[in-house]
This record gives structure tokens, sequence and C-alpha cells, in this order.
């Protein structure tokens, strides 16, 4: 017998206290945060940074980002996320209210090619106020420019939208970090995906 | 083939629903472009039965400081499916909501009613190997939100899973039978098919109410399902 889906509803202004406590400080424990991938995992250690703007060009201060990733192998990890493991956890999630510029921010290493794509990237779900349906998109790496030209997905995109889509590596005085800022309407606007 | 069957978008609001005026500016204004899905949406994070706590899925005594908290108390049964009804094991289960007078704990939450020392209403179950969930917590309360004038959202309570996949991710909200805000609710109203909208709706079951204790509600979550052949027995 089949059964129908049940909608999606939007996340609302309020979810912090419920999905991203320690973050925002409130008195719960998190099951994910910020952290995708602990001091002791192997790989590139990296950091991804972004805004979230929108339609009139405003920073989103109430946005929710998730980000699912494989390790420095190209593995997708079968291990529970645990947010008291030190090594790779592969899920992150970062609200963008705690930043003074409101940023989401991750803590995680450069994944390594999985099996049925060409080039890393990581997969990317946002949610906000204002959005009955999350909706996916992807960070591929522009230091990664060959192999982004192999990728099926990559290359499935418009041309002149590539670019919404690649993070621009950069040396900080704390590592390396690659941003990217997500645009949910305008010239800008970021490729989403219906997967 | 992707793992999971594609989105129903027919159960779903559109991305940008005039009703509801933030998705204006928030919606993206373009269609999402299809692209075959891969091992990147058919795997997904798994959790540890370590990662509900003690406490975590009875609302009513996770937020104590001093006493009671205030409220009609009641518990939330329900099932995490696919839509080829197969039960969802070990599935996390995240909830959040307003107290019984329709304050948020959240800080930027200005309505003016009270909060309640004793309920913070944040809480996590985990579904069983049958899909089965179900938590305690106090009935939220109605408040009013600045949509248009003299808006009031419905008594509704925040649930998130991630469901077997990342493809599978939902946040929902469950609402209760019978609010006469339901039909006022853009937030509700914009998802256009009646069928799906009643599946937002949470059944009274008198079954489920617990005697001199708690009223009870049946709320099923029905996740995308399968492509072909199942990967699992």
């Amino acid at each position: 017998m089949a059964y129908g889906e049940t909608p999606s509803q939007t996340v609302g202004p309020y979810f912090a206290y419920g999905l991203t406590a320690g973050q925002y400080g409130y008195d719960f424990s998190d099951i994910v945060n910020p952290t995708v991938a602990g001091p002791d995992a192997d790989g590139e250690h990296i950091r991804i940074t972004g805004t979230v703007f929108d339609g009139e060009g405003n920073r989103v201060n109430d946005a929710m980002i998730e980000i699912w990733q494989a390790d420095a192998n190209g593995v997708y990890s079968e291990n529970p996320v645990d947010v008291a493991d030190s090594g790779f956890r592969g899920l992150g999630r970062c609200g963008t209210g705690t930043d003074a510029d409101n940023r989401f921010w991750f803590e995680t290493i450069k994944p390594g090619v999985v099996e049925d794509a060409k080039t890393p990237f990581v997969n990317v779900i946002v949610f906000m106020r204002g959005m009955l349906v999350h909706a996916f998109t992807r960070f591929y790496f522009d230091d990664e420019a060959a192999l982004n030209a192999k990728d099926d997905v990559l290359q499935s995109v418009p041309a002149d939208r590539r670019d919404t889509l690649i993070a621009k590596r950069i040396q900080t005085p704390t590592g390396i970090e690659y941003r990217i800022d997500i645009h949910m309407q305008g010239n800008a606007e970021t490729v989403f995906f219906d997967v | 083939m992707s793992v999971f069957k594609p989105r129903d978008w027919g159960s779903h609001a559109p991305l940008i629903a005039p009703g509801y005026k933030s998705t204006l500016l928030r919606g993206p204004s373009r269609a999402p472009l299809a692209i075959k899905s891969g091992l990147t949406e058919g795997t997904g994070p798994r959790f540890a039965p370590a990662s509900v706590r003690e406490l975590d899925f009875d609302l009513t005594k996770n937020g104590i400081t001093n006493g009671e908290p205030l409220g009609e108390r009641i518990v939330v049964h329900g099932r995490v499916l696919d839509t080829d009804g197969r039960p969802q094991p070990d599935i996390v289960v995240e909830v959040w909501q307003a107290n019984a007078a329709g304050r948020y704990v959240h800080k930027v939450d200005q309505h003016d009613a009270p909060l309640d020392p004793n309920f913070r209403g944040s809480g996590r179950c985990m579904t069983d190997a049958n899909g089965n969930y179900m938590f305690y917590t106090i009935k939220p309360g109605a408040y009013p939100w600045g949509n248009h004038f003299n808006a009031w959202r419905p008594n509704h309570i925040h649930l998130s899973v991630f469901g077997p996949g990342f493809a599978t991710r939902l946040v929902t909200q469950m609402y209760f039978p019978g609010d006469p805000l339901l039909d006022l609710d853009p937030i509700f109203l914009e998802t256009k098919d009646a069928a799906a909208r009643e599946r937002l709706i949470a059944k009274f079951s008198i079954k489920k109410t617990e005697e001199g204790f708690a009223l009870g509600y049946q709320f099923d979550i029905v996740l995308r399902g399968r492509n072909g052949t199942p990967m699992e027995n």
C-alpha cells in the first residue's frame, strides 16, 4: 500500500534551542554541531564559511545549514554521528544567528572523491523561516578545476551558474578556509538541486 | 538509479508561496535542477542510541527548575514510515515547540506571553525496530505572528528527522485536530493538496490516552520510499 509523503514545513525562526542548542547557548545537548571532522580526523583540515543572502541582498540571520560529506578517502561514514568524537563525523549543522556577521562555518576536512563522482564536494541543505521546503545544494572547491570539469552533476549546471557552487580557497592565519555564499534569489542565485 | 524515489512535489508547498510573505524573498526563484542522485543522497547520518538521553523524550520533565510545567499534558505516538509503508528504525526525531502560553524559550521571541520556568520545549526520541516513536510534552499554545493583520499560528509541534538517507531529510510541523486556526494559517494552507495537509494533523487517540495523566495523539511521518528492490532485508 502506498502512503503519501508528509509535507515539509518551515523550520521557523525559533529552532535554535532544539536543533543547535550548544552553538546558541541553550541548556540542551546536541546530536550534531558545526564540527564535521575533529582534530584527529585524517585529511586536510579546512574551514568552510559563508553568508546566506535573501532576495534583497540582506544577510539572513536565522538560517540553518547542514552538510554531509565523505571522508578524506571518499567514503561516507557509517559510524553513528557523535559530537564527542574527535575524528571524522561526516555531518555538520550550523545556524547563522551567532556569528557577528551572520556567517555559517564548518570545521571539517576536504573530502575525497566518492566512487560515483569525479570531483570532491560537500552536500548541503538550506533551511530558514520563509522556506516551506528545504533546498539542496552542493559546495565544490575552486582548486579542483580539472576534476570539476569532469563531474557530471557540475557540468549539468548551466555554465553561467556553475560558479555559485564553487567555494574559494583562502589561506588565513588560522588555516585553510573555503568561502562560499548562498544567494536565495537574484543574479547570483545559488543553484539548488532536486535530488 | 537513484536510491530514493523522487520527491512528490504535489505533497509540498511551492518554494515561493505568496500567502506566507517571508517566502517572497527567501524561497529560490528558479526551479531546482533535477539531478540523478547518488551515494551522497543515498547515504545519510545515523545516530547512536546514546544520542537520546534519559529525559530527552519527556518535555514535561526535561526543563524543570522548581515544579511541574503548566498546561495540558499530552503524549505523542507515531511511526516513521516510507511511502511503501516500510517502518524506519533507529531514526532520531528532534522536537521543539512553544509552551502552553504560546511562548518560545528562544531569545528572539518577543511575544508578550509568559515563559514557563519548568518548560524548555525541546527534546528528541528515536524510533524502535518497528519505526515507533513517542514523547511526552505540553500542548503548545497559539501565538500571534507578523505575516498579516491578526495572524495567529495554530497549535503546532516542530519535528525534524533525517530518515535513512540525506535525500529523505524532513522538517515538518504537527498540528492538532479541530483547530479553527488551521483554515486561516498560510504556512499550513500553502500545501495545496488537501489530502497532504491532512497528513500534518495528528489524530486524537483515546487508546493512546493515559488514564488520569495525558491525552494521546498519533502522528505518523512518511518519508520518500526506495527505488527498486529494497537494499535491506
